[in-house]
């Protein structure tokens, strides 16, 4: 299946070792900026009750959500203890004339 | 093959099950409940689990238990501990072998004096039965009265006003929350309840709350009375300790345990609402923690001391509440400040920065609509963690991004 990348934003809006809602045809997303200047993508909820993380925090390769703390990893999507055991997905990121695209499949 | 067991079936009993996998213990577990249900999140018990009526929000679903290798007895009442033979003794006559044993038994609801037990109209919420016996109860027309101005009462108060009950909350003290809130985020608390229509009635003393067939009437010492469809009682907790005490563990405000989380008996250990222990970033006073993530951090902890680690806890105490649309989040004890430092934030937000005398940042109390204030609180816990004296001036301005004063 063929990907359908999709602007986000221009890559400066999104600070270093940050994180920013896109909400996109229906879907929300979390979009990342690591603070080694690289970008990523999850889904922007959180698997235990569907909070909003980028409300949330990002430390290294860590994003924690903002209600209750659970923790994963947003480069890889994995969960990384309780109270969340359920992965995130994560979406392929390009940076494209100063802009940051995400390929939502 | 060495056999970890586990008393108490709550969110802090199972994630200490889990973290013993986690951490390649190999040995068996077995997780005891008195419950039927399997370990379940109580959080939502006084929020949208109360108003949605569904069935519990489990830790983990049957399956992780058994993938996990943790058996789980439901069900299962612990009458005796016999320190001696290292073995616990249920009430069906069973007993169960251990050689490291964790008492993870949880808190209590404290009953209001003289009020029978078992009326139908007259309840505490601890359990997910209490959470379905007082939904029962709540729809427009019918009217709730709390008793307690806790985090429970007013989650409760939030929650019945959504199903269209009246409520009255009955406070002893002078105003709601009076315990670890400040007064600033209290006011702004009660105050979104009188708006949603909620009775606040502080100083109440009660004399008395009586069954009268088909609700309850509470009678106050200045004569007056209020009836209602149901009575909630939720005026605070007692650790469930009987157990312990009945072994002879040394208790003091519920299980005393050392900064190990380790009883006086050294092969059994206590986590989570049923056990005091010396806090570390405050000098260690002695402190009995009723609080979700306390439950999970230490039931994550003393996963790695039972099979011989001697982790000490460190992690700073944290607690938060929802009513409405409204989040409050407290990291740290604020009690002992000498200078608080206000922060203003978009949509009323606001935090409360408790600095101790010399500058150290001790607590943060935040409020606002949804996660506002989540991400501050949240790096205020790290600051706090590490000792940190954050200028003043940068806390209270809103333009100060708090994740630079890490770097500080």
């Amino acid at each position: 299946m063929s990907s359908n990348w999709v602007e986000v934003c221009a890559a400066g809006e999104i600070d270093e070792e940050d994180v920013i809602r896109f909400d996109h045809e229906g879907r929300t997303f979390a979009v990342y900026r690591s603070p080694d200047d690289e970008y990523f993508a999850t889904d922007g909820l959180c698997t235990h009750e569907h909070i909003h993380l980028a409300d949330g925090l990002v430390m290294d390769d860590i994003i924690e959500c903002p209600k209750h703390n659970g923790r994963f990893n947003y480069k890889t999507g994995q969960a990384r203890g309780a109270p969340v055991c359920v992965n995130l997905r994560t979406y392929p990121v390009k940076v494209e004339g100063g802009s940051v695209f995400i390929a939502i499949a | 093959m060495m056999h970890i067991v586990i008393v108490g079936a709550g969110e802090c009993g199972a994630r200490a099950a889990f973290a013993l996998r986690e951490k390649a213990f190999d040995g068996e577990i077995t997780l005891i409940g008195a419950e039927t249900h399997l370990p379940y999140e109580r959080p939502p018990l006084s929020k949208d689990g109360l108003v949605s009526a569904a069935p519990p929000k489990y830790v983990a679903d049957a399956d992780r238990y058994d993938e996990a290798g943790i058996t789980v007895l439901t069900d299962a009442v612990v009458e005796k501990i016999d320190r001696g033979g290292k073995a616990v003794m249920l009430s069906d006559g069973r007993s169960i072998e251990y050689d490291r044993l964790l008492l993870a038994t949880g808190a209590r609801p404290r009953a209001f004096p003289g009020v029978p037990e078992g009326s139908p109209h007259i309840r505490m919420l601890r359990t997910h039965a209490d959470a379905l016996a007082i939904r029962a109860a709540l729809e427009p027309g019918r009217r709730i009265a709390i008793i307690g101005g806790g985090f429970i009462g007013l989650e409760l108060a939030a929650t019945a006003r959504k199903l269209g009950a009246g409520v009255t909350l009955l406070e002893g003290l002078p105003r709601v929350l009076s315990r670890g809130v400040p007064e600033e985020i209290a006011a702004v608390i009660a105050e979104r309840h009188r708006s949603e229509g909620v009775e606040i009635i502080c100083g109440a003393t009660i004399s008395g709350i009586e069954d009268n067939g088909n609700g309850a009437l509470i009678l106050l010492a200045d004569g007056g009375s209020i009836s209602a469809d149901i009575v909630v009682v939720g005026i605070g907790a007692i650790p469930n300790a009987d157990l312990a005490e009945a072994a002879g563990l040394a208790i003091e405000n519920g299980i005393a345990v050392d900064e190990t989380l380790r009883t006086s008996d050294s092969d059994i250990y206590a986590a989570g609402d049923c056990c005091s222990y010396p806090l570390t970033h405050y000098g260690g006073r002695r402190v009995r923690l009723e609080a979700w993530r306390n439950a999970q951090d230490q039931g994550t902890l003393v996963a790695t001391n039972l099979i011989g680690g001697s982790e000490p806890v460190s992690s700073v105490p944290w607690f938060w509440s929802d009513q409405y649309e409204l989040t409050l989040q407290i990291a740290g004890l604020a009690d002992g400040a000498a200078r608080t430092v206000r922060r203003d934030m978009e949509e009323g937000a606001f935090i409360l920065f408790h600095l101790d005398a010399d500058g150290r940042l001790i607590a943060a109390s935040g409020i606002g609509p949804g996660n506002a204030v989540a991400r501050d609180i949240r790096l205020a816990e790290i600051l706090i963690a590490a000792g940190a004296r954050p200028d003043p001036a940068a806390l209270a301005s809103p333009e100060t991004k708090l994740k630079k004063l890490l770097a500080a």
